[in-house]
């Protein structure tokens, strides 16, 4: 039986060459044109996301008149702001308590920038 | 009945006995084969999740008598033609390529009586090439054992359904029915898709060319089967060892052909292992130092709702596009939107962790027991373990090109390491790319970057798989 597919169907060189571009032609044709797509998905992901930062203000306009706050100054010790990507508040705190017990440095001497989730 | 005939009768239905049995010392062969797959697995650590399992697989399916599988029903159940149980045995004309016709089966029936074995009884049509038995078929029936010759006449079974398979096979058998209803791939698919990240990719979307450009060596590989003789059909499953991806290849091979699922399976999986040890050199040799040193910006941060929508997307455009790839993307993608919509966090668990699990548990026994010594042992399964490697070399070259290619477009933003990571083999071809990218500067982290080609590799090799399913699936 071992035979069976190796008679079967057999391709000629020029049939397996044409299939074989096509093939990959096709898979680059898939993939751009998921390529075109994800990227109007994002363009219009930051152009609605925009809008609503735009919308935001707009709408606080009318609130009282009262005075901007200044920004609230950082807390004594700290280091300005730190970005998270993709993790809540609660393990940020952890991995940078973490980090400054291994280091053997005080929590305040440290700055992060930002934390990832590495997937 | 005497001490003595218990004895022999014990001694000769022992499966001890059948490694004495014409062909039985290639069964021995596929034991000594097995303990080094489960040295590979154990020891070295070689994609051990499966290839322990597979190995196991092969170990049992080659103990002579245990009865776990059957390839001759698989092949009767495959080629739509009568099957005999007692002998395990298609009746199927290999020579001729078609079902055995009344006459021929008639002529099987009064030589299996007649003690005949099954390379005679094969010799013996290829020798015929299609011509008459009738003459041969009335001069054995005259000499055989004609109660042997009825007995064996009412056991024979018409095509079978997987009904008839579950009375008839063993527990291998029943197992493997979940691979050729071509269910265990999709369903790690859906594993695969609950526990991939999509953001990189989506964060860049011009990753997805590289992942396209990796499978360079399914269709160089494809080439290459077809100019060593093997059918198209064979050719596409050698092939798409070369999208590194073990339940893309489980999948094409089960539709197309199903008897070289063995070592196909085991060539995908060994070469994924060994991704490594392949893929280094060629990053090394393809690429400059300079451009191995270059540290890639930030990608955008991607938002929930954009992750949400994306396997919808994706599912719909590449469904569209090519419908056949419809089981795998959508199996894929809907792990991928169990994990994204923060809703299903248990269904998500379930699919990443119990179900992927317990199918990779009967993926790997049962795709294992196909590798049956007589038809692995063959010169083919050395061309499909060459074809394989060859495949992956390319698959590796074809990323690293286009990596190259983005470098120079993006002015020397874009390491070209990540290019090999287009490969599929989540997410080890992304590590090999932090590894060498590190290599030249310890600084850099390539990880992130190269995730996007990665999990573009996953769905260029459902893309591929579904053209050449499409192509060759009649």
């Amino acid at each position: 039986m071992n035979t069976l597919a190796l008679t079967a169907g057999r391709l000629n060189v020029g049939d397996a060459g044409v299939t074989a571009v096509l093939g990959y032609a096709v898979v680059f044709f898939g993939l751009v044109l998921l390529m075109c797509v994800i990227m109007i998905m994002g363009k219009a992901m930051a152009s609605s996301g925009k809008k609503a930062d735009t919308k935001a203000p707009a709408a606080a306009a009318p609130a009282p008149a009262a005075p901007a706050a200044p920004s609230a100054p950082p807390a004594p010790g700290s280091a300005g702001e730190i970005k998270l990507f993709d993790v809540p508040d609660k393990e940020a705190a952890m991995i940078m308590a973490i980090v400054a017990d291994q280091m053997g440095k005080p929590l305040n001497e440290l700055r992060f920038k930002s934390i990832k989730e590495v997937k | 009945m005497n001490i003595l005939e218990t004895l022999s009768k014990l001694a000769t239905e022992s499966g001890f006995a059948g490694f004495f049995a014409a062909g039985g010392w290639k069964n021995l062969i596929m034991i000594a084969i097995a303990c080094v797959l489960l040295y590979l697995g154990i020891g070295k650590k070689f994609e051990p999740l499966l290839l322990v399992g597979i190995a196991f697989g092969v170990l049992l399916t080659n103990i002579p008598g245990a009865g776990l599988y059957h390839m001759g029903m698989w092949d009767a159940y495959v080629y739509e033609c009568a099957y005999d149980p007692v002998n395990d045995y298609a009746l199927y004309n290999t020579a001729q390529e078609r079902a055995y016709d009344e006459m021929e089966m008639n002529y099987y029936i009064v030589a299996r009586a007649s003690g005949h074995t099954t390379e005679q009884i094969e010799d013996y049509f290829e020798q015929q090439a299609g011509a008459d038995v009738t003459n041969d078929f009335l001069a054995l029936y005259a000499t055989c054992d004609q109660n042997a010759a009825n007995d064996l006449a009412g056991k024979l079974k018409g095509s079978l359904s997987f009904t008839d398979i579950i009375h008839l096979g063993g527990l291998l058998d029943i197992l493997y029915i979940g691979v050729k209803a071509g269910v265990y791939p999709c369903l790690i698919f859906m594993g695969v898709g609950a526990m991939t990240d999509f953001g990189p990719m989506i964060a860049r979307p011009s990753s997805m060319l590289m992942g396209a450009a990796a499978q360079l060596g399914v269709f160089f590989a494809f080439f290459g089967a077809c100019l060593l003789g093997f059918a198209g059909n064979v050719a596409a499953s050698i092939g798409i060892i070369g999208g590194a991806d073990g339940p893309t290849a489980i999948y094409l091979t089960t539709k197309l052909a199903p008897a070289f699922l063995g070592p196909i399976a085991i060539a995908a999986y060994s070469y994924m292992a060994l991704i490594p040890m392949i893929q280094k050199p060629l990053m090394r040799a393809l690429t400059t130092e300079k451009e191995r040193k270059v540290k890639m910006e930030q990608a955008r941060n991607v938002s929930k709702v954009e992750k949400i929508i994306f396997p919808i997307v994706v599912s719909v455009f590449v469904i569209l596009l090519i419908p056949s790839t419809a089981p795998l993307i959508g199996c894929l993608m809907f792990g991928n939107l169990l994990r994204e919509t923060g809703v299903t966090e248990r269904l998500s668990d379930t699919a990443q962790n119990a179900l992927m699990n317990i199918v990779t548990l009967f993926l790997g026994i049962s795709v294992g027991a196909t590798t049956v010594a007589a038809r692995f042992l063959s010169l083919q399964t050395l061309m499909i373990v060459g074809l394989g490697v060859i495949a992956f070399m390319f698959s590796t070259i074809g990323g690293l090109l286009m990596g190259k290619i983005m470098y120079k477009v993006s002015g020397g933003k874009i390491n070209p390491l990540i290019g090999s990571a287009g490969v599929s083999a989540v997410p080890m071809a992304a590590r090999v790319s932090q590894d060498v990218g590190r290599e030249s500067n310890p600084n850099n982290f390539l990880l992130m970057h190269a995730m996007g080609p990665n999990v573009a590799g996953v769905i260029g090799s459902a893309i591929a798989a579904g053209f050449l399913l499409a192509r060759f699936g009649g």
